[in-house]
């Protein structure tokens, strides 16, 4: 047997290696979900159906109902947002780490920083089309009232927010990294108090006091105020810049931050030979 | 009694007509249980390995299971970083220019290592790009490679997850084809294929060697395989080097007046006290 096709290697220029390689990673992902299309049925049914379960207690109080649906379902959509984006980035080395495909991953000419950034993308894309989702079925159930909403606004916390949560992704994406089994797990804790402390369906005031200082250094609970003050109060963007400005500055903390100690644990884990270890 | 044949004068380290020039490399692991107050356990995975492999060269690491072949190949691929030593492929250091290293080399290794419900072509595609490939001779050169490999245009869109071990481990040729390595790594490419497909496999080195002109590491514990494809074969018993030399200088290092010419297996096991079945404890 002769193979008389060994493809050249490729002569392009770094930056475009590396925006070729941020694409593999996000096609790749995409792949991932074609190929895993039963889960993905299963957990945006699970999404669909806990937000709505949320959304009916609203419903189901005397006073404030049109309030308390508006703010139960922004809680439910920012909350299944920020979450997807969290998770796709968290876990992006165990999910590696399952299949057996770190070692080549890590082994590729690529920087960590276009790494990150690739699956950093897809985790947007992702979370803003189960978020679209979701809030199409909302909105015909409940015939949302967006009549004062200021939504530019909204879509600039938004933003700020999905920067702020990249970071802290990042950041957890090196505890399955350092941690071969319990990684994973650890990272799924981060995000069960951060939906706790945040205010997600509730105000972070009736929050016990020990615990309210937790959710100042959460982004989701800015985000969430921020989304808040514009859909149901219709806050102009001025307004919105005692919330706007401590999510940007966790993103532009955390997402430089997570890169360094992303690339310090990396090279922790090939000291201690933690990349070849399957969780 | 033989004392280590590697040390074999070879040029500077930093030489580019070295593919690999390996000093001193030593490697260990600490395992420590963070619950039970018990001393940490050390086990030294290579110890004070030096060699070098020539440009072209198809280079041999003979060794039974547990005795630092994976790890080796670890270090080169800049997957591991060596505790004391330097290891460099074509004069990049694989710690301090890792970037570098990673251009030129690839691996494959004794686990095909895919995303089991993603088709050989979405593998493919993704490790290509890794490696900055893009455009339409893309698909085209991996559906030419795979086809050349024996695997069907059918086969080319079913999970990986559906193929036998030999036809993954194909598709794992493949992978490392697509990105043009210069310094191509192997780990025991063929232990559990089939008779046949490890021919196959075995062609398509010696086809990489002289058609790409790539320098290939290939790590096994197949005799025959080692004679048939290396040039030179070091000898690794417990992270430690026995031996460096070709296959007919390894059999005369251990040959007896009047015995006959002995197999690689009885030097192999003259050197090292051991058969290669024999798996070394940690």
């Amino acid at each position: 047997m002769t193979v008389d096709v060994i493809p050249k290697v490729s002569t392009r220029s770094r930056f475009w290696q590396e925006v070729c390689a941020t694409y593999a990673f996000i096609e790749r992902n995409l792949f991932l979900m074609r190929r895993y299309w039963g889960w993905e049925v299963a957990f945006t049914v699970y999404t669909v159906a806990s937000s709505l379960s949320v959304m009916y207690i609203g419903k189901a109080q005397q006073a404030n109902q049109d309030y308390l649906v508006l703010y139960l379902g922004i809680g439910t959509l920012v909350w299944s947002y920020l979450r997807s984006i969290f998770s796709i980035i968290s876990e992006m080395i165990a999910w590696e780490r399952w299949e057996g495909t770190i070692e080549y991953t890590m082994m590729a000419p690529v920087s960590r920083l276009t790494h990150l950034l690739g699956v950093s993308i897809f985790s947007v894309l992702y979370g803003l089309a189960r978020s679209a989702l979701l809030l199409g079925t909302i909105a015909l159930l409940f015939g949302l009232g967006l009549g004062r909403a200021n939504l530019a606004g909204a879509a600039l916390v938004l933003a700020a927010g999905s920067l702020s949560f990249i970071g802290v992704g990042m950041m957890a994406a090196v505890l399955p990294l350092l941690f071969t089994e319990r990684g994973a797990e650890m990272t799924f804790v981060i995000s069960s108090v951060l939906l706790l402390v945040s205010g997600v369906y509730y105000p972070v005031a009736v929050l016990p006091g020990w615990m309210q200082p937790a959710a100042r250094v959460s982004p989701a609970t800015y985000v969430l105020e921020g989304m808040r003050a514009a859909i149901l109060d219709g806050a102009p963007v001025t307004a919105l810049w005692p919330v706007l400005w401590p999510t940007l500055l966790i993103g532009l903390l955390t997402i430089p931050a997570g890169v360094l100690v992303f690339s310090a644990v990396e090279r922790y884990a090939k000291r201690t030979g933690r990349l070849k270890r399957s969780g | 009694m033989f004392a280590m044949s590697v040390s074999q004068s070879q040029t500077s380290p930093a030489s580019p007509a070295l593919a690999v020039s390996v000093e001193g490399l030593t490697k260990w692991f600490v395992h420590r249980s963070l619950l039970r107050r018990s001393e940490p356990q050390v086990v030294t995975a290579l110890e004070n390995v030096t060699f070098s492999i020539e440009c072209g060269e198809i280079f041999g690491i003979l060794g039974a299971n547990g005795s630092g072949k994976s790890t080796l190949v670890r270090v080169l691929s800049t997957l591991l970083i060596p505790d004391q030593g330097t290891a460099r492929v074509f004069g990049y250091d694989v710690v301090r220019e890792a970037s570098e290293v990673k251009r030129l080399i690839n691996r494959v290794s004794v686990e095909a290592s895919f995303f089991k419900r993603l088709s050989a072509m979405e593998n493919l595609l993704y490790a290509s790009r890794l490696y900055g490939r893009h455009g339409r001779d893309l698909r085209a050169d991996i559906l030419a490679v795979l086809d050349r490999l024996g695997i069907t245009r059918e086969q080319v869109n079913q999970p990986l997850e559906q193929f036998s071990r030999g036809m993954q481990q194909k598709v794992a040729i493949a992978r490392a084809f697509l990105t043009s390595p210069i310094l191509l790594l192997l780990d025991e490419p063929t232990t559990g294929l089939d008779p046949r497909s490890k021919r196959d496999v075995q062609a398509l080195v010696q086809q990489l060697r002289s058609e790409h002109h790539a320098t290939i590491l290939l790590c096994t514990h197949d005799l025959d395989e080692a004679e048939a494809l290396c040039d030179r074969i070091a000898i690794l018993d417990r992270g430690r080097p026995v031996a460096v030399d070709t296959p007919e200088r390894l059999k005369a290092l251990v040959a007896r007046p009047g015995a006959g010419s002995p197999s690689l297996e009885e030097a192999f096991l003259a050197l090292t006290g051991r058969t290669l079945e024999v798996e070394l404890a940690p």
